[in-house]
């Protein structure tokens, strides 16, 4: 008797998913990639992955121990972050770079505006283009795994001077690129795993590549294959389905979503095809990012039992 | 003297104009990619801060109240254009490094905002060295802040090469590493409490407002000095004032019962 007046306080049902789950249901999808990446670099990519993850999950650890606020090492954000991190290296890289990238995604992009959920960029995206600008020799230089010679020139950038390439190459990653970019289907694997989970929807990703699809064909070539190898070479699949669909730097309402994957598509598109170089992917992300507040504001979905007709309006 | 020296240290480290006022934020961030630049760049704003602040307190009765923006500029403007030629003549490595940023010292705000928040209202030597406090602390910082992005952007200490080049982080050199640059170091002096008008904690500043920046709703200025000068000493008055009364009050209570006291005596004798 006593045990059934024992009321908790609502809320009473409780769904299982936590930022926990969410983060490492995310890294289990990213393991497909970096699995291809070992396969086709070598175990030095996976050196370079795992030091950006340590270097993450050390600076997180460092910054909140120093700050004295609570360490959530745990909750996996810092190693999704550094994953997203490290797949973004070209194999070949030295590693301390990398780990200057890891400080520079968790303490000045993450961690300064307050941690988890208060940072308005991607900070693994802003690490990347940090390293990009500031290393562009030692980050543009790509090993291509068929004869293993350093610096040659990704897919995109032949398509970009005027070359064809082979899509099927692209989709099965048998080029030169970094970690994780390189093989689309091993990434579709881990987006599917991530839509089974509904952790993401389908939303942004697909928006985004019908979007820069659509946007390739009209203002590229009108050449189904040339489509195909612009989807499926560069950051595109991963941007798509592993950076634009980050929870905190992407819109909540369903609508905006679908605004934000538009925007994407034609920034992206504007950048690979009327840029000066050959990616864009990582740019167009994070200036999207800078418009999700006003995304989410124009959005806003109505509150039921708002707005609609009035009593005595026609 | 002692006015001229605490101008000099207002401007250097209370009111910084970099890490405290936060003026002139364009050339900071466009010329401090290497600290030579940086102190160029410092030092040809001080040489123009100095003159314009001693000509404008000079001229300030002179110069009706309703252009005095135009003579300002007109003043501040002349001397820009000596100060430019003598760079281009002297220094020309340094006059092409700073390019269009010498001409812009016209309308750099640090000049026109000590112009019109103190020249304009204070005498000449004051303002001679209300400049050159404001225009040390600028080339100070201006110094620091191209130290720190030519070492972490080009590997050099003012053009020593220290660092190997596969090791420089080029993104320093570059707009954001300016803005990253001077947001950590405004962040290290706010957390090293160094006396600041915007530190909460810093002694009380002399100033009519408190000195509080942070929190400014505009300008009293310098006219309601006197009021709250009055004011204050009204009130030390009253103090003393109720405090005399207070003794007098305790003194007669004292005699009041010292009296007693010996009527009681007188009584029991």
């Amino acid at each position: 008797m006593a045990k059934l007046l024992n009321v908790s306080s609502s809320p009473h049902v409780r769904s299982k998913v936590s930022t926990k789950n969410i983060m490492y249901d995310v890294a289990i999808a990213m393991v497909p990639a970096l699995i291809w990446g070992v396969m086709q670099f070598g175990i030095r990519s996976l050196i370079v992955v795992a030091a950006t993850v340590a270097s993450c999950m050390l600076s997180e650890y460092a910054f909140e121990k120093y700050m004295k606020k609570p360490i959530t090492i745990t909750d996996g954000s810092a190693l999704v972050t550094g994953m997203i991190l490290g797949l973004n290296m070209p194999p070949s890289i030295p590693v301390w770079i990398p780990c200057l990238g890891g400080v520079f995604a968790i303490i000045i992009v993450k961690q300064l505006y307050g941690g988890l959920g208060q940072n308005w960029m991607n900070p693994a995206l802003a690490a990347r283009c940090f390293l990009l600008i500031s290393f562009a020799s030692s980050m543009t230089q790509f090993t291509d795994p068929a004869t293993d010679a350093i610096a040659s020139a990704t897919p995109l950038a032949v398509m970009k001077s005027g070359g064809e390439v082979a899509w099927m190459d692209l989709f099965i990653g048998k080029i030169p690129g970094t970690i994780g970019e390189v093989s689309a289907v091993a990434l579709l694997i881990g987006a599917a795993y991530l839509l089974y989970k509904k952790v993401i929807s389908i939303r942004i990703p697909g928006t985004y590549i019908l979007t820069f699809a659509i946007f390739a064909f009209i203002f590229g070539r009108q050449d189904v294959n040339y489509v195909l190898a612009q989807v499926f070479g560069g950051g595109l699949i991963f941007g798509a389905f592993f950076m634009a669909t980050d929870y905190v730097t992407s819109p909540i309402t369903p609508k905006g979503q679908i605004v934000f994957g538009i925007c994407l598509g034609i920034l992206t598109g504007l950048f690979r095809i009327f840029g000066g170089s050959a990616e864009g992917v990582s740019y167009a992300i994070i200036f999207c990012n800078i418009l999700v507040p006003l995304i989410e504001k124009v959005t806003l979905p109505t509150a039921f039992g708002k707005g609609g007709k009035k009593n005595g309006s026609k | 003297m002692n006015k001229c020296v605490e101008r000099i240290y207002n401007g250097i480290i209370k009111e910084n104009p970099t890490f405290v006022l936060m003026l002139g934020m364009c050339p900071t961030l466009a010329t401090t990619t290497s600290a030579i630049n940086g102190l160029g760049m410092g030092l040809s704003t001080t040489a123009v801060l100095m003159f314009s602040n001693l000509l404008i307190s000079a001229l300030r009765n002179i110069i009706p109240d309703r252009v005095r923006i135009p003579a300002f500029i007109v003043v501040v403007a002349s001397l820009v254009t000596v100060v430019q030629l003598l760079i281009q003549g002297y220094l020309p490595s340094l006059y092409d490094s700073l390019g269009i940023y010498i001409p812009l010292i016209v309308v750099n705000c640090i000049i026109l905002g000590r112009a019109e928040a103190y020249a304009a209202k204070n005498g000449p030597v004051e303002s001679f060295f209300d400049g050159v406090g404001m225009g040390l602390g600028f080339t100070c910082s201006l110094t620091i802040i191209g130290m720190f992005r030519e070492l972490l952007g080009a590997g050099a200490v003012f053009g020593h090469q220290i660092i190997p080049e596969q090791f420089h982080i080029s993104i320093m050199i570059l707009a954001p590493g300016a803005l990253f640059t001077l947001a950590i170091l405004s962040a290290i002096q706010n957390k090293l409490k160094l006396p600041s008008a915007t530190n909460g904690d810093a002694p009380k500043s002399a100033l009519a407002c408190g000195g509080d920046c942070l929190s400014c709703q505009g300008c009293t200025g310098m006219m309601n000095h006197a009021v709250l000068a009055e004011k204050k000493a009204e009130e030390v008055a009253a103090a003393a004032a109720a405090k005399k009364a207070a003794a007098e009050k305790a003194l007669a209570a004292k005699k009041a019962a010292e009296a007693a006291k010996a009527a009681e005596a007188e009584k029991t004798n």
